[in-house]
């Protein structure tokens, strides 16, 4: 596989000495002096000198022929700009962008650049996994699909308590694919009962979380 | 008409002082309270300091009963992404971008943007330059 990788930083260098151990041919792109005579050093030939969101770095860069670009500089704009050219430009398909700040999250999605991925998201996803909450838990959301995975805990308010899956008065577009029972997951059907304290798997599409709660007593988190 | 003009350096606040001049409704968006000062005192528009990329500075500005809005920040990739904002978040039917490079003002102006490329017409100018003093030396 061909990656071109936008932005030397520690993200983009690490992703590159992953990729190049894994035997792929990568080709990083660093705008910064300082920064890419030190990476010139480790990476040699695949490392290139120029700014990324300059059409004509990217078209030295072999974009044409890319299986994937990765815009991953520190700055979101040009990961904006990489991306869109990387797309309409040289009809890469494959596209994934870092977002730093994520209040330009917005902006990604406006302009359907996607998947994304922000490390104070993903920690915050982490976190919110890790405490304890009644509330619905997004663990995946496929925003291009329009569905997510959420999580749930039935507690003993919860209408759903005691009550058979196939009772369960769930939006029509929301499937259970998992409930976890002292510490074991299996894959439940109609007949299966929900107790309390089990923690259900639902897949879901977007839109539906509000209907999903009520229906198993669970709350909806603020992003 | 109700104009919004983002970046408040030499262009942007000429252009601010141009459009109140033939009578439009103005407000600019900067970066830093620096900008406001090449306004001059008598400026009559309004004017909002912080990052233009930001939702909440953009609807203080008023960009959701904007007409017009123009991107002239010192950023090619800044204007960009926010003219595409203006255009495809708020439905705005004027937005003039400007575009340092000539490469990505043909790109993005093939998309529909209406860039302004002040190098591009510095290429056209000099050019044009040259040629007049060639023609006058083959005259000479």
């Amino acid at each position: 596989m061909y990656v071109v990788i936008a932005g030397g930083g520690k993200v983009g260098a690490n992703l590159a000495r992953a990729l190049i151990r894994q035997q792929h041919e990568v080709t990083l792109i660093e705008v910064r002096n300082l920064r890419y005579a030190l990476l010139e050093i480790e990476f040699e030939h695949q490392v290139m000198h120029g700014d990324a969101t300059e059409i004509w770095v990217l078209e030295n860069a072999g974009m044409a022929r890319a299986d994937w670009c990765i815009a991953v500089t520190g700055d979101d704009e040009d990961n904006i700009v990489i991306s869109q050219v990387a797309r309409e430009k040289f009809g890469i398909e494959r596209i994934v962008a870092r977002v730093n700040d994520p209040r330009n999250q917005p902006h990604f999605d406006l302009l359907e650049i996607a998947p994304t991925v922000s490390s104070t998201t993903a920690i915050l996803r982490l976190i919110e996994h890790e405490v304890p909450q009644h509330g619905l838990i997004r663990l995946l959301s496929l925003q291009r699909e329009n569905i997510e995975i959420v999580e749930a805990e039935i507690d003993e308010d919860s209408p759903a308590a005691g009550k058979l899956i196939g009772e369960l008065d769930l939006p029509r577009s929301s499937l259970i694919i998992s409930v976890l029972r002292d510490r074991v997951a299996s894959v439940p059907r109609g007949s299966t009962r929900l107790e309390v304290g089990d923690e259900v798997l639902v897949i879901t599409e977007v839109g539906q979380e509000a209907e999903l709660a009520r229906a198993l007593g669970a709350s909806v988190q603020e992003e | 008409m109700f104009v919004l003009i983002v970046g408040c350096g030499r262009v942007g606040s000429a252009l601010a002082r141009e459009m109140v001049n033939d009578g439009h409704d103005v407000s600019i968006i900067d970066q830093s309270p620096e900008g406001f000062a090449r306004l001059g005192e008598e400026f009559p528009g309004t004017f909002t300091e912080g990052p233009a990329l930001e939702l909440t500075v953009l609807k203080a500005a008023g960009i959701e009963r904007a007409d017009a809005f123009v991107a002239a920040t010192d950023g090619d990739n800044t204007n960009l992404v926010i003219s595409q904002v203006a255009r495809e978040r708020f439905n705005i039917p004027c937005v003039v971008v400007r575009v340092l490079d000539p490469y990505r003002a043909k790109f993005y102006g093939e998309r529909g943007l209406t860039t302004v490329c002040p190098t591009q017409i510095a290429i056209e100018q000099m050019s044009d330059a040259l040629r007049a003093c060639g023609a006058a030396l083959q005259e000479a």
